[in-house]
C-alpha cells in the first residue's frame, strides 16, 4: 500500500513499497538552491582569491588577517543570538543599543567598586551578561506573552537601552576599564591568535553545537517553521521565544564586555548600525526572515564577506563605499534567492 | 451497551460572534471508525481540535472511558492516546520528515549526550523509517525538508505521525482531500487496519462514497451540534445529505 501522489509504477497492493527507489538525482541547480550556504561559501572564496591575486602581500599580511578576524569576531558574536532569533521568526533590533547598555552598565560597576582586585572583571564580565539577559528578558515577555511583533517590541528596547546609556554616563564615553581586561582580553593573544578571536570562535562552535545537534535547535527550527504546529506538538512555544530572546540579549551583553577590552572604553555612539549589520550576516548565510531556515555556519561566512570586502577594496585602492554597494547587492541577491526557493516549492 | 472510549457532552465554544459548537455531543467506541460530517463551518475541526486538547470548549464535558477529564493542552490529550491528523497537517515544513514525525517526542542521545540535549538521529532515523514502510508511506527522502514534498505526500507524513503514536483514538480531519482515487483508497484500507489493531478512527470527510465503505457508524454535525448518528449499513447517501443539510433534523437516532 502507498500514499504517494506519484506512484502509478508501484501497482502491486499490500505490499509495502520501497521507500527509497525513485529517488530522483537533484540537478545543481536545485541543489544549491537547497544549501543557499553552499552558494554564500563559494562567494567569500571567490572574494577572497580575487584580493589575494591582486594584493597578495599587503591582504595576507598578518596584521590585515588579525584585523579582519578581530573586526568578524565582534560582529559574529551578535550575528551568533540574531541567527537564533531569525531562524525562529523572528528580529532583535536592540542588540546594539543592548550592547552600549550592558558595557556602561558593566564600567559603572566596575568603576564604583574602586578596587583593582582580580575579581573585578568578572563582577563587570557578571553585569554586561546579565543585563544583555534582562534586556533578552524584556524582549522575549513583550513577545511571546503580549503578543506584540518582535519589530516593535526591539524597536522600542532599542531606544530605551541607549536612551538609558546615555543618561548612565551624561553622552560622553566612560574610561577607567581595568588595565588587566584590557591586556588580558582587548590585545592580549593565545598561541598567536586574538583572545577576541578565540573567543569567539568557541562561542560560536558551541553555539552552532547547540543549534543543529540538540532538542533546543531543532525546537528552534520548528518554532519558526509552524509557530502553532510546534504547539500542537507539545513544545513550549512560548518559553522557548522567551530563551531565545534572551540568548541574543546574551551575545549582546558579551559582545558589549568584549568592546570595553577592546577599546577600554565605552563606544556609545558606534553602534548605531550593529542591528542591521548583524541580520545582514545572518540573512546573507542563508537564514530566512520568514523563519525557520538557516545555519550557524551559514552565519559565519556571513559575517566575513562584508568584512573582507571593506578591507580589501580600502588595499586594493578603491573607496571602501564600495563595500557598502556591494554588500547592499549580495543582500538583495540572498533575499531574491530564498524568495525563489519558496516559491519553486510545492504548496 | 459499553460505555465509549472517548466522549463529549454538550460542548460550547465561541470564537467572538461566531458560535462554533452549540452544544454538541459526539461518542467514540473502541476499535469502530466513526466518520464525523457536515458542511462547511458545521463545527467539526473545532470539535476535533477540543477532543484533540488544542482548544478549549467554553463549556461542557469531555469524558474518557466514563470518566470526565480535561485537556488544557495538546499534551494531555496525547497522554490518553488520542492523536490526530489536522486538516491543515501541522507539520513543521522546513524539517524533515523524521523530525516531524517525532517532533517534541525526540529520542534523546543514550547518556550524559542526552542530558545535555543531544538526540539519537540514527535510532529516530531508522524507526521512522520502519514506521513509513510498515505503514506502506512513500517519503522520496527522509533528509529533505518537508515543504519540498507535495501535498499527497504531506499528508501521508501527516497520518504516518498520527498513527504511529497512536493509542486509543485517532482523529483524522480530512487526511484524503489532497489525495488522487489510488492514494485515497490507500488511506481508508490504512484506516482499517489501525482499526482491526483496536484503535478508534474518526474520520473527516465531504465524500459520501468514502464514508459510507470505511465507517462503522456516522454522526452528523450541523451549525455546532450533532443532528444524527446511523450505523453506516443502515443509511443511504441522501439520508446523510438531508442531514447535513438540514431537511431531515433528528437528535440521538443511534445504531
Ligand atoms: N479560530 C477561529 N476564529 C474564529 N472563528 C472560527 C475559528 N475556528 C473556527 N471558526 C468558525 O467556527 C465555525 C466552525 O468551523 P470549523 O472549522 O470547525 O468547521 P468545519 O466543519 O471543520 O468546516 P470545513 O468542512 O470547512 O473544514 C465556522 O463558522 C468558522 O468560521
Ligand atoms: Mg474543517
Amino acid at each position: 500500500m502507498t500514499v504517494d501522489t506519484a506512484s502509478d509504477n508501484t501497482t502491486t497492493k499490500d505490499q509495502p513499497s520501497m521507500l527509497h527507489d525513485a529517488l530522483p538525482r537533484k540537478p545543481l541547480i536545485r541543489r544549491l538552491l537547497d544549501g543557499p550556504e553552499l552558494m554564500i561559501f563559494g562567494s567569500l572564496i571567490i572574494i577572497i582569491a580575487i584580493f589575494t591575486v591582486m594584493a597578495p602581500a599587503a591582504f595576507l599580511s598578518g596584521i590585515n588577517l588579525r584585523n579582519m578576524a578581530i573586526e568578524a569576531s565582534m560582529m559574529m558574536i551578535l550575528a551568533v543570538g540574531m541567527t537564533y532569533v531569525i531562524i525562529a521568526s523572528g528580529i532583535d533590533l536592540s542588540v546594539g543599543a543592548v550592547l552600549v547598555f550592558s558595557s556602561v552598565a558593566s564600567l559603572i560597576a566596575m568603576r564604583a567598586t574602586g578596587s583593582d582586585a582580580s575579581w573585578v572583571p568578572v563582577l563587570g564580565l557578571v553585569v554586561s551578561l546579565a543585563s544583555g539577559a534582562l534586556w533578552g528578558l524584556v524582549n522575549g515577555l513583550l513577545i511571546a506573552r503580549a503578543r506584540l511583533t518582535p519589530l516593535i517590541v526591539t524597536l522600542a528596547s532599542m531606544g530605551i537601552a541607549l536612551g538609558l546609556a546615555r543618561l548612565m554616563t551624561g553622552g560622553v564615553d566612560l574610561t577607567g576599564v581595568p588595565r588587566s581586561i584590557v591586556t588580558s582580553i582587548g590585545i592580549g593573544r593565545l598561541g598567536g591568535l586574538p583572545v577576541i578571536v578565540l573567543i569567539a570562535c568557541v562561542f560560536t562552535a558551541i553555539a552552532g553545537i547547540a543549534l543543529h545537534m540538540t532538542r533546543f535547535g531543532l525546537y528552534t527550527y520548528a518554532v519558526g517553521s509552524n509557530e502553532q504546529g510546534a504547539r500542537r506538538a507539545g513544545i513550549k512555544v512560548d518559553r522557548h521565544i522567551v530563551s531565545i530572546y534572551v540568548i541574543s540579549g546574551v551575545c549582546a551583553g558579551l559582545a558589549g564586555y568584549l568592546t570595553l577590552a577592546r577599546f577600554s572604553s565605552t563606544t556609545i555612539s558606534g553602534h548605531a548600525m550593529d542591528n542591521l549589520k548583524a541580520i545582514t550576516a545572518v540573512v546573507l548565510g542563508g537564514a530566512s526572515l520568514f523563519g525557520g531556515v538557516g545555519s550557524m555556519y551559514g552565519t559565519a561566512a556571513g559575517v566575513f564577506i562584508p568584512v573582507v570586502l571593506a578591507s580589501g577594496l580600502i588595499i586594493v585602492g578603491l573607496p571602501s563605499f564600495w563595500q557598502e554597494v556591494a554588500v547592499g547587492i549580495v543582500l538583495l541577491a540572498a533575499v531574491l534567492l530564498d524568495q525563489y526557493r519558496r516559491r519553486s516549492r510545492s504548496s | 451497551m459499553t460505555t465509549p472510549i472517548l466522549s463529549a457532552r454538550n460542548i460550547e465554544k465561541s470564537f467572538g460572534q461566531v458560535r462554533a459548537m452549540q452544544g454538541a455531543s459526539f461518542d467514540v467506541d473502541e476499535g469502530e471508525i466513526v466518520a464525523l460530517i457536515g458542511d462547511n463551518g458545521a463545527g467539526k475541526s473545532t470539535l476535533t481540535k477540543i477532543l484533540s486538547g488544542v482548544l478549549q470548549p467554553d463549556s461542557g464535558e469531555i469524558l474518557i472511558d466514563g470518566k470526565p477529564v480535561h485537556f488544557d493542552s495538546p499534551l494531555d490529550a496525547r497522554t490518553h492516546g488520542i492523536e490526530t491528523v489536522y486538516q491543515d497537517l501541522s507539520l513543521a515544513v522546513d524539517l524533515n520528515a523524521v523530525q516531524n514525525l517525532y517532533l517534541g517526542r525526540e529520542i534523546s542521545a543514550p547518556g550524559l549526550m542526552g542530558r545535555l540535549g543531544f538526540l539519537d538521529k540514527k535510532l529516530m532515523r531508522r524507526r521512522a523509517q520502519e514506521s513509513f514502510t510498515r505503514l506502506g508511506v512513500r517519503v522520496p527522502d527522509l533528509r529533505a525538508a518537508v515543504a519540498n514534498f507535495s501535498g499527497g505526500q504531506r499528508q501521508g507524513i501527516a497520518v504516518a505521525r498520527a498513527l504511529m503514536w497512536a493509542q486509543r483514538v485517532v482523529f483524522m480531519d480530512e487526511p484524503t482531500a489532497a489525495l488522487g482515487v489510488a492514494q485515497t483508497r490507500n488511506v481508508l484500507d490504512l484506516i482499517r487496519r489501525v482499526r482491526d489493531n483496536g484503535i478508534s478512527v474518526v474520520l473527516i470527510s465531504h465524500s459520501m462514497p468514502d464514508v459510507l465503505a470505511v465507517s462503522d457508524r456516522v454522526t452528523v454535525l450541523r451549525h455546532g451540534r450533532r443532528v444524527a448518528t446511523y450505523a453506516t449499513g443502515a443509511v443511504t447517501s441522501d439520508e446523510l445529505v438531508a442531514a447535513m443539510t438540514g431537511a431531515l433534523e433528528r437528535e440521538g437516532a443511534s445504531a
